[in-house]
């Protein structure tokens, strides 16, 4: 197999100390006022790299148009089967960094926050420690607990301001009224590398890679049956075959790929699909975080699904009545569908439950938990028949 | 003239004290979110609030009356701060607390949207302070002290409150409490 | 007009799915349901007045009405 030329843009190549940033990048191209970087994001077409993909310059404008803004660079992966952040702030922290700079002087906003996993922050004190003179706004590093929901805007806010890393019931967007009611930007860390780069290399050089509608990299991290698990770079529209080849390639033959996360959905391991909003969309997912995660055919998708959602039960904030109540409930009954309990009204249990949670809560945690237990009850239906019959493709003996 | 304010202000002494512990029972009542008594959820929460304000309007004769009735040697200074009035100066200060916590509820209870629910609850949990320095108000001040009557009304209070206070410890208190996912805190 | 829950106050108390039954259902561990699937449930003209009703009288504060 010939050798891909993978394209590396926000991974750094080898070690990142301001010095041989400065010497890779050159200084920080400042614009000398609030507003003027947001057309150049807006050319480039930047979209957050958290899980979102909302336009980047749109959000830029709505926290300009405040006074007294503040900027959050998020870090805060939360997501098990995501290491990119942790992987980006570690590996190349002075990108992240120019782009919050970048992004506090587009907004207007005097001072910035760093919201970064604890494994991330000696790395990040010794970067910030080489900064000053290179900074124009001072960045004050948040740590984040290791838990699923200290990612989410609200929980970031309520972090920052030294309360505990819950989502708060958000009357107001955050970009309008967010960390002591000021308006604030919360994005996700990669993109803030991308901004970074795009603002010293031009819309045009970001759009060399990717598709029309979806310009650029992402981070993708790439585990279960593939050889090397790991952070990988590549640009929307890559063939799924591609990316898990950059990973080493599967380790064995593939039943489903769980694409977007924990809250993301099991696909067929189609290799020329593209990874993109566009690609995966038909088949209700979404590149999300850029997570994936291969599942092999020796294993049985409904005991990866139900211990997924078992994690996933026990890892909301506890505040909402129907995600308290619900998610505990849809775990189990998709637990007891993968312990091949034949009772028939298992998989319609499982959807009314999934229906019942989404849209009622302060986050999205209940809505992203049904999402996934819902992909698994579709695409490993032949698993849900042979359970209730009480098999299982996997073979393995019962109970 | 002056045997019908100290009667007057008896009266409604004993009347403030009973829908006193008709609001506490409500309001146990309220917190258990069932429909009572016929009465729907809302419908128990509003009874609660209206016996509130209705003692409160009692509370207010009773001060007022006594203030004009020159046996009780009330000053106005003494309808607020406790402790220093001339006759009786313990009971009546306790009877100058409970008004003085039973003001503070009601004026946070009708401003609540405006507190916000933590600063609404913190103080509205003074509802259990101010029902027993009323009762013990009651008992001690009043010349009726040792009569048989006050006794039966402060003791059939009191049972009451003391059921409402058992139903609201045991663990079938609130309509869902059987029904939902076990969470850590006491909401 | 629309009727905003903040789920992290509401304890499914009960009161609002009295007052706006023709919004609100209840579901099994008693939380209101919007009965048209929306979040935010619109309130049509004629029920401004319970559903403001319902607002003031919850007793989490856990409902407001919005634009």
């Amino acid at each position: 197999m010939t050798a891909m030329l993978h394209v590396r843009r926000v991974l750094a190549a080898g070690p990142a100390d301001l010095a041989t940033h400065a010497g890779r990048h050159g200084p920080l191209p400042w614009r000398g006022g609030p507003g003027l970087l947001i057309p150049t994001v807006e050319a480039a077409g930047l979209t957050g790299r958290g899980g979102a993909g909302f336009p980047t310059a749109r959000k830029l404008a709505a926290v300009a148009a405040g006074r007294r803004s503040v900027v959050v660079g998020n870090g805060a992966e939360g997501e098990p089967a995501s290491g990119k952040d942790l992987a980006l702030l570690t590996g190349n922290p002075h990108l992240v960094l120019d782009g919050l700079q970048l992004a506090a002087e587009a907004v207007g906003a005097a001072r910035g926050h760093l919201y970064a996993p604890a494994g991330a922050v000696p790395r990040l004190r010794a970067a910030l420690a080489e900064r000053p003179g290179w900074d124009r706004v001072p960045v004050e590093l948040v740590e984040a607990p290791d838990t699923f929901v200290a990612g989410e805007e609200s929980a970031v806010v309520a972090r920052v301001e030294g309360h505990a890393a819950l989502p708060r019931d958000t009357p107001r967007r955050v970009v309008e009224h967010g960390v002591r009611g000021a308006p604030t930007l919360v994005q996700n860390v990669e993109t803030l590398a991308h901004l970074a780069l795009l603002a010293r290399y031009g819309p045009g050089w970001f759009r060399e890679q990717g598709t029309a509608d979806e310009p650029g990299t992402f981070l993708a991290t790439v585990s279960g049956a593939v050889a090397a698990p790991g952070v990988y770079e590549a640009p929307y529209g890559v063939p799924l075959g591609e990316l898990l080849g950059q990973a080493g390639g599967p380790t064995a033959p593939l039943q489903a790929v769980l694409v977007g996360g924990y809250h993301g959905a099991w696909l067929r391991p189609d290799t020329a699909l593209p990874v993109s909003r566009a690609g995966l969309r038909p088949y209700g997912a979404s590149p999300g975080a850029g997570v994936l995660v291969a599942l092999p055919t020796s294993a049985c998708g409904l005991v990866e699904s139900a211990r997924i959602a078992g994690y996933l039960a026990g890892q909301g904030a506890g505040q909402c009545g129907p995600c308290v109540n619900g998610l505990p409930r849809l775990a189990d009954t998709l637990d007891r569908l993968a312990r091949r309990d034949t009772d028939p009204g298992l998989p319609a249990e499982a959807r009314r439950l999934s229906a019942l949670v989404t849209n009622r809560g302060a986050c999205h945690h209940p809505d992203g938990t049904a999402r996934l237990v819902l992909s698994s009850l579709s695409t490993f239906d032949h698993e849900v028949r042979l359970h209730l019959a009480g098999a299982c493709t996997a073979g393995r003996s019962a109970r | 003239m002056t045997d019908a304010l100290w009667y007057l202000g008896r009266g409604t002494g004993v009347v403030a004290l009973v829908l006193l512990t008709a609001a506490v029972v409500l309001g146990i009542g309220a917190r258990s979110g069932r429909p009572l008594a016929g009465l729907p959820r809302f419908g128990v929460a509003l009874v609660h609030r209206n016996a509130s304000l209705l003692a409160a309007v009692f509370l207010g004769i009773h001060l007022v009356t006594l203030l004009f009735d020159p046996y009780a040697q009330l000053r106005v200074v003494d309808l607020v701060l406790p402790f220093g009035g001339a006759y009786r100066p313990l009971w009546l200060g306790l009877g100058t607390l409970a008004s003085d916590l039973i003001l503070v509820l009601i004026a946070t209870s009708l401003l609540r949207h405006r507190l916000g629910q933590r600063a609404w609850r913190a103080v509205h949990w003074a509802a259990y302070a101010a029902w027993p320095i009323a009762v013990l108000h009651g008992l001690g001040n009043g010349t009726d002290r040792g009569s048989l009557w006050l006794r039966a009304v402060a003791a059939v209070c009191v049972a009451a409150v003391l059921a409402a206070l058992a139903w609201r410890a045991s663990d079938r208190f609130t309509e869902t409490a059987r029904l939902r996912h076990q969470r850590e805190g006491f909401r | 007009m629309k009727l905003h829950i903040d789920w992290t106050a509401c304890d499914g108390r009960g009161l609002c799915t009295e007052l706006l039954p023709e919004l609100l259902d209840r579901d099994e561990w008693g939380y209101p349901l919007p009965r048209d699937g929306n979040p935010e449930p619109a309130v049509p003209a004629g029920l401004d007045a319970p559903a403001r009703r319902a607002a003031a009288q919850c007793p989490r504060l856990a409902l407001r009405l919005v634009p």
